[in-house]
């Protein structure tokens, strides 16, 4: 067998690839932290990335020391200021020098941890085909990782940032990201501060909350014993309601909207909280009962049937027996029912009127207007999102469980 | 002498019993959806034949404006009281209007409409019905006395007290089909169904697409892999409104838009491009000039954006829970990684995707904040839902906002009807 073969040529595409990947991002990150308008030398980029791989790769495995690795990290800086005519980040290396500086350590750390990982235990030899696909995986899996993070994260983290920026300086140059820590927590915290003395959001945050909640209450009140009923009792029409269940989720919001929108406003029910407190768990109680019920079915009949022989009633089997072994599926529904109520915004948005009525959602479309800078809007935004954002992931365990529960079977 | 032990017919009384608990239980839950869910959706259908605008929710209600017409300065002095009276609407009838009013008690009533009644100084009048527009006047004629001229009273210190049944809009026999015409003949009916299609069939595919993927990385194991899962599942769980919106200031073609400026300065584009107000962009490809939507498919890509974590969950969870040794005997078989995720991985996948497709698309096709707060259904973005929005509240005319409801909602029972069809037997 030949020293050198697809596995080489495969790591210098790679190479040249996340090269190039890396030189953008690395580039773009420093242009957003330091307001400075880098220019990413994409070309250099991956020709340096090509000569690193090169460099690494030719190497067997085992001799890829951590040594080996600086100097492959040291030569694709070397490469990419050479070929780039010495300004590596577009910008001449006065500008900015130490946080140029920063960003080419941290590129090159990037650089060969990549093309190190990318070729892991592969020598620069000719492979089978199970191979050629291993390390392709790696390289498209690597990519996806980076791809997604990027465009999940970047809406959020503009979000954020406008939130701390002031109109003038973001439409003068809306990539500078920096912020500007001098002025002091109150001035950077301005909007923030504003949204609470001027735009009512203290009452919107008491009533977003107060709304979930009492849904969250309602639909467990109504959920739980239908649940319990569909999942052990047996009925005529039992298979039948199982099945429609799901059928009245489907049914759209908008068809909802209208109708209920006439009814409520002939009955005075249209700008009151106690109209969402009816109309929320009305769309989530289907639900809710489809998730308990899957995860009902799971619960040994056995142990309710000991319950009842030892002469408890059905109730209190419900009570003390199946409710206490069902609490992981009960917080993973309370938790999806309030985030629902939590994000609902076309009926907030049809029903009130009232600022003192507002929840977030309806708060926020009402900052949507040319008249209300940016940095509110985006403030108000992060104000909504955090709450649910930190209530989901610190419960994402459970609610992944129980989300999946239902319907995922076999 | 042995009978054949016969099966019991009919439910005995233990089964009866938990026939009736079971019904107990679910009867809070079925009232609630029945008055929330499935009367408006009667309701609705009703809505749709009937000629209704926003302006008819008001009830139309009895107007008064009381005068006193002439002067009571001296005893004997005559003079009108007199009561104008209107229905203020110009559409509705108003039926069994009665009016009472208290009169001071110092004067003395001469005259008054024969429908009236005077009971000592209180009047009482049964005025029949009003239909819309109708206006007239009662006149009471009315002498001083001595005891008024000593302390004269304002007849409109006492308000005049109305009775009366306003006609319902929502309940009047007024049909019409004008609001099903105006919504097939709509010159933009057929493109708007081609959109919500197009966007419903994108978004879903595009979302599954992602979620598989997604949930291929989030299958390995490696540091900081939990952190990436909940990263990754932030774009569902954040609130519609704050995303959209971040997305709106994200794409924003003018000054201060961030995406715009990074690819200026990347150097990929000219100009500005108004990705959420531009319909189309003529693409050349050997010659042939295709139209390409950009706002439909930057809306497809939010969609997308924000549903792919869920695909991406029941994946996962599925994935999870294949049994690893199918993949050792594939492995010892020597199958590559491809072939594994071919012929192993994905015909276990297939049933929850099946699932996942069908719930989707109904629920994509369902949406209405997305579309409605990125572009509020223009530049080619319109669906379906966000016609009936624009129809009911836009144009203030119920009634065909309420029509196009009944399409959506006649589209989605045939789409449910084939989910119903082809979804897995699960609830053994």
């Amino acid at each position: 067998m030949s020293r050198f073969g697809n596995i080489f040529y495969l790591c210098l595409l790679f190479g040249a690839l996340w090269g190039a990947i890396w030189t953008i991002l690395v580039t773009l990150l420093a242009l957003f932290i330091s307001g400075e308008l880098f220019q990413p030398q994409v070309t250099a980029g991956a020709l340096a990335g090509l000569i690193a791989a090169g460099l690494l790769t030719f190497f067997p495995p085992e001799k890829r020391t951590l040594g080996m690795r600086v100097l492959a990290g040291f030569v694709f800086v070397i490469v990419l200021t050479v070929a780039s005519g010495a300004t590596p980040m577009g910008l001449a290396p006065s500008v900015y020098s130490f946080g140029q500086l920063v960003f080419l350590v941290l590129l090159a750390w990037i650089m060969s941890q990549s093309i190190h990982l990318t070729a892991l235990r592969f020598g620069p030899t000719r492979e089978r085909r199970y191979n050629v696909e291993v390390i392709c995986l790696r390289f498209i899996k690597g990519f996806g990782l980076v791809a997604f993070t990027i465009a999940v994260a970047l809406p959020f983290f503009v979000m954020v940032m406008m939130s701390l920026k002031n109109q003038q300086l973001l439409l003068s140059n809306p990539l500078d990201f920096s912020l500007n820590f001098a002025q002091g927590a109150e001035a950077l915290f301005r909007s923030y501060i504003e949204l609470f003395t001027q735009y009512h959001f203290g009452s919107y945050l008491m009533n977003s909350p107060l709304v979930s909640v009492i849904t969250v209450l309602i639909t467990l009140f109504f959920a739980v014993p239908g649940a319990y009923a569909v999942a052990r009792l047996k009925f005529p029409g039992q298979h039948f309601l199982s099945r429609s269940i799901l059928l009245i989720y489907m049914v759209p919001m908008i068809v909802l909207v209208i109708p209920l929108y006439a009814i409520f406003s002939q009955l005075g029910m249209r700008n009151t909280l106690w109209g969402l407190m009816l109309v929320y768990p009305a769309t989530t109680i289907p639900v809710a009962l489809y998730m308990l019920q899957g995860y009902f079915r799971g619960i040994p009949a056995e142990l309710e049937e000991a319950g009842l022989m030892d002469g408890l009633s059905r109730l209190n089997v419900i009570r003390k027996i199946t409710l206490p072994l069902a609490l992981p599926a009960l917080a993973s529904v309370a938790l999806y029912v309030f985030m629902i109520a939590w994000n609902e915004f076309l009926f907030a948005f049809m029903f009130l009127d009232n600022v003192n009525l507002y929840t977030l959602s309806r708060g926020i479309a009402e900052l949507n207007s040319s008249e209300v800078p940016r940095q509110h809007l985006m403030a108000g935004a992060v104000i909504a999102t955090v709450p649910v954002l930190a209530l989901f992931l610190w419960f994402e365990r459970f609610l992944v469980a129980g989300l999946t529960a239902g319907s995922v079977k076999g | 002498m042995t009978t054949e032990p016969i099966p019991p017919k009919g439910l005995g009384p233990l089964a009866k019993r938990e026939t009736r608990f079971a019904y107990a239980l679910l009867l809070p839950t079925f009232l609630i959806v029945l008055s929330v869910v499935l009367f408006p959706l009667f309701a609705n259908v009703w809505i749709s034949f009937k000629p209704v605008t926003l302006g008819d929710l008001r009830a139309p209600s009895i107007l008064v404006n009381e005068r006193l017409m002439g002067d009571l300065a001296a005893v004997g002095d005559e003079a009108d009281i007199r009561y104008r009276i209107r229905n203020s609407s110009r559409q509705s009838d108003i039926t069994d209007v009665f009016m009472t009013d208290t009169l001071p008690a110092t004067l003395d009533v001469l005259t008054f409409d024969d429908r009236c009644t005077i009971d000592d100084s209180a009047i009482a009048c049964d005025l029949g019905d009003y239909e819309a527009g109708k206006r007239e006047e009662i006149i009471v004629r009315v002498a001083a006395t001595q005891a008024f001229v000593d302390a004269p009273i304002n007849v409109k210190d006492t308000e005049s007290a109305f009775d009366f049944l306003p006609e319902n809009i929502l309940l009047n026999d007024d049909f019409t089909l004008e609001n099903f015409r105006k919504v097939f003949n709509a010159s933009d009916f057929w493109p708007v169904l081609w959109a919500s299609l197009y966007y419903t069939i994108a978004v879903t595919v595009g979302a599954l697409v992602m979620g598989l993927f997604a949930a291929q990385l989030m299958n390995m194991t490696f540091k900081g892999r939990s952190f990436l899962r909940g990263l990754y599942l932030s774009p569902y769980v954040a609130p519609v409104i704050a995303v959209a919106l971040a997305w709106v200031l994200l794409l924003d073609p003018g000054p201060g838009g961030t995406l715009n400026a990074l690819l200026i300065q990347l150097g990929v584009i000219d100009g500005p491009i108004s990705f959420l107000g531009q319909r189309a962009v003529d693409i050349n490809i050997l010659g042939m000039t295709l139209e390409f939507p950009v706002a439909l498919t930057v809306v497809i890509v939010f969609e997308i954006w924000r549903y792919f974590p869920l695909a991406m969950l029941f994946i996962l969870a599925r994935m999870q829970s294949v049994s690893t040794d199918i993949y050792e005997a594939a492995e010892i078989d020597g199958a590559t990684p491809l072939q594994q995720f071919r012929f192993i991985s994905l015909p276990q996948l297939m049933g929850i995707m099946a699932v996942l497709f069908l719930l989707r698309f109904i629920w994509t096709f369902n949406k209405f904040d997305d579309i409605f707060l990125l572009t509020g259904g223009a530049a080619g973005t319109r669906t379906l839902t966000v016609n009936v929005y624009e129809q009911a509240f836009a144009v203030s005319n119920l009634g065909a906002g309420a029509a196009v409801a009944v399409v959506v909602f006649l589209i989605l029972l045939f789409f449910s009807v084939i989910f119903f069809k082809f979804s897995p037997e699960d609830d053994a």
